[in-house]
């Protein structure tokens, strides 16, 4: 029988069938941080029971943790509190932990694929969202709640009902100044914040093969974003170089192996698909949201329209008078306060290239400020190894330390009230960045132009 | 865990579309490692301003006192696509911290509904149509009293009337029992065993 990458990932990890209800799956890759797995921790100790297979678990702190002097003591007590306990915790269950400063720490989805935790063909979760970002390597990746990290912490394994699929394909070449964070939010704003609750993603095309792993990280991060229970990318030679010589990677004859058995990853070519969205690629301009969900995307250059794909007419209403947007405005030129560089979803090397590209030879502009937070101690090094820093801090910008940062505000990195920020980040949600402020949502080209200019405004050498 | 099998209640309304996580409880509540307590955060900056001050006639505690004052109210009626975006359990346990056993809406986010499930908190799906008619049947009457039965799986309201939702047998009977999924998998950790043997 015809199969998906999906299905063969699936089928490879079923440990059993429970009549009328869902598969049991064997989890792979257990990655976990502060914020979901305390309670979960708790819960297992209350059992009298351990981590039944700590080698598969990996953690990091990234959300509570400050992004300026982390070599001091965390200040509020509560976040200091929640990251003492991660550490307590992994260690009286043999888990191997990143901790603040070590430099494999990161934000989770970014330090993970560049230890090399996450293969190829492997099951991924994670007490987080955005764990989708791991289907970029050709995996079953997805976020649960914290009642199950305790049962992937208590049998490995996890109830899963099989989802509904969708493959999402992009041909074409992208136009110049058009990155992979508008190619999904293009999608999003296609499909709407909902349109593809129940399904697990493929995406393929051209778009998706020549884009690099960070950018197919970007794009399967966001699959959430559109409900999705996870987004992949089937494996190839760029997968398999960006893994190859990484830490936790095989090394020598069993990379060698291991490649031979993730040549096998992809969907067969009549295999059948829930539903299927086709994009031209040519399509696609610089991207950014209006309102307070991810599918409220428009082209930079366009004016607010009058409704969103799956939101009624009170939703939408309500979310632009949130933002103190109205219907028909166009935002080049809008005036902005914050712009924020970093997240899971944008917070790696390529973003910060990006970002650096657009604004060399050039300088901030007065009255915002910027935020530029990398993704993980490894992206803090690679930017400065490649000179990246010394071209920011020409330009007048500072760099900060790893962490989730202002993407949900749970350290100090807060966007204040009624500010509006421009924020590579994930989420444009009420409240999320900072109690009421709002969040613009634009890739790393969007996010320069802003920080050089004070506004909104098309990357340079957009082709429109 | 707590059984459901019926519940009959006047409901809370929050009718806006694609209601996220970080609307149902804010990132900053999350710093705690207990799971105790959510319920007084919940919706919380709809409810209160950048000072803690309760706001004036919100849309939440509005329909809490006034004509049906004194009954807990613990179905929860929301528009479509409620629970997107954030992963945080803590969601599912603000809204059973206070008191709700259902929430209805045309649909779930997949991480919201398990995290529901594994929390004695019932998500009721029903069709566009019946969501809307049970919307304008609350707005007429606050106090209308929702009857949601787990057995026959099926919501009834006078003036929205009647419809069947779903939900996976094997969930059905854990929230019945009171049954939690951990124990189902501690229960059958030799097939477990068995798949590493063969597997790995």
């Amino acid at each position: 029988m015809k199969q998906t990458l999906f299905d063969k990932i699936w089928d490879a990890h079923k440990v059993m069938e429970i009549p009328e209800g869902p598969d049991v799956l064997y989890i792979d890759r257990h990655l976990i941080h502060e914020v979901t797995s305390p309670q979960a921790f708790n819960a297992l100790r209350a059992k009298g029971m351990k981590v039944f297979r700590p080698e598969r678990t990996f953690a990091t702190c990234d959300h509570n943790t400050p992004t300026l002097h982390q070599d001091m003591p965390i200040e509020d007590p509560a976040s200091a509190e929640a990251v003492s306990a991660l550490a307590r915790n992994t260690e009286e269950n043999g888990i191997r932990y990143f901790p603040l400063g070590d430099p494999g720490n990161g934000i989770v989805h970014v330090m993970g694929p560049e230890q090399g935790i996450v293969l190829c063909g492997q099951t991924v979760v994670c007490g987080d969202s955005h764990t989708a970002t791991h289907g970029a390597f050709g995996n079953i990746a997805f976020g649960i709640g914290t009642s199950e990290v305790e049962m992937v912490f208590a049998t490995q394994c996890l109830m899963q009902t099989k989802p509904r699929q969708a493959r999402i394909t992009v041909d074409g070449r992208l136009r110049p100044g058009v990155t992979p964070k508008d190619v999904i939010l293009y999608i999003i704003s296609r499909l709407g914040t909902g349109g593809c609750t129940g399904c697990f993603v493929e995406y393929a095309g051209e778009v998706f093969r020549n884009m690099g792993m960070e950018g197919r990280m970007t794009v399967c991060n966001m699959s959430i974003e559109m409900g999705a229970k996870g987004g992949m990318v089937a494996p190839d030679e760029t997968t398999f170089r960006y893994i190859s010589g990484r830490r936790f990677a095989p090394s020598g004859e069993d990379f060698t192996r291991s490649v031979e058995r993730w040549r096998q990853l992809y969907t067969d070519d009549d295999a059948v698909f829930d539903k299927e969205y086709r994009f031209d690629a040519a399509d696609i301009p610089p991207m950014m949201t209006y309102g307070t969900n991810p599918g409220m995307g428009m082209p930079v250059d366009a004016v607010i329209p009058e409704s969103a794909v799956g939101c009624d007419s009170a939703s939408f209403d309500k979310a632009l008078a949130y933002m103190g947007f109205h219907k028909g405005q166009s935002l080049l030129g809008f005036k902005v306060d914050y712009v924020f560089l970093g997240s899971c979803t944008n917070g790696r090397i390529e973003d910060f290239r990006a970002f650096a590209s657009a604004v060399k030879g050039r300088h901030k502009a007065d009255g915002v400020t910027v935020w530029l937070v990398p993704g993980s101690k490894q992206v803090e090094k690679m930017i400065e190894d490649e000179g990246i820093g010394d071209i920011l801090r020409e330009a007048g910008f500072e760099l900060r330390q790893p962490g989730c940062s202002a993407c949900l505000a749970m350290n100090a990195d807060k966007i204040p009230e009624g500010r509006y920020a421009v924020s590579t980040s994930n989420r444009n949600f009420e409240g999320r960045q900072g109690y009421g402020a709002r969040t613009i949502l634009a890739g790393p080209l969007v996010a320069a132009e802003a920080a050089v200019t004070g506004c909104i405004s098309l990357p340079q050498h957009t082709v429109c | 865990m707590r059984k459901i099998i019926t519940i009959h209640s006047p409901a809370v309304l929050v009718p806006t579309a694609n209601i996220d996580t970080d609307q149902i409880i804010p990132a900053r509540f999350l710093k705690t490692t207990s799971r105790e307590g959510f319920g007084k955060k919940l919706f919380y900056d709809w409810r209160y301003d950048a000072d803690g001050r309760l706001i004036r006639d919100n849309v939440i505690d509005s329909q809490l006192s006034g004509p049906a004052s004194g009954q807990g109210r613990s179905i929860l009626v929301a528009g479509d696509n409620f629970g997107c975006g954030s992963s945080r359990e803590h969601a599912a346990w603000a809204i059973a911290d206070a008191g709700f056993m259902a929430v209805v809406s045309s649909s779930f986010a997949d991480i919201f509904r398990n995290n529901a499930l594994n929390n004695a908190l019932l998500p009721v799906q029903v069709s566009s149509d019946y969501l809307a008619s049970l919307m304008a049947a609350i707005a007429a009457d606050p106090a209308l009293v929702v009857s949601v039965d787990l057995l026959s799986q099926t919501i009834y309201a006078d003036g929205a009337g009647e419809e069947r939702f779903r939900i996976n047998g094997y969930k059905k009977e854990c929230l019945m029992k009171g049954y939690s999924d951990i124990d189902y998998l501690l229960a059958h950790k030799d097939r477990i065993l068995e798949y590493e043997e063969s597997h790995l």
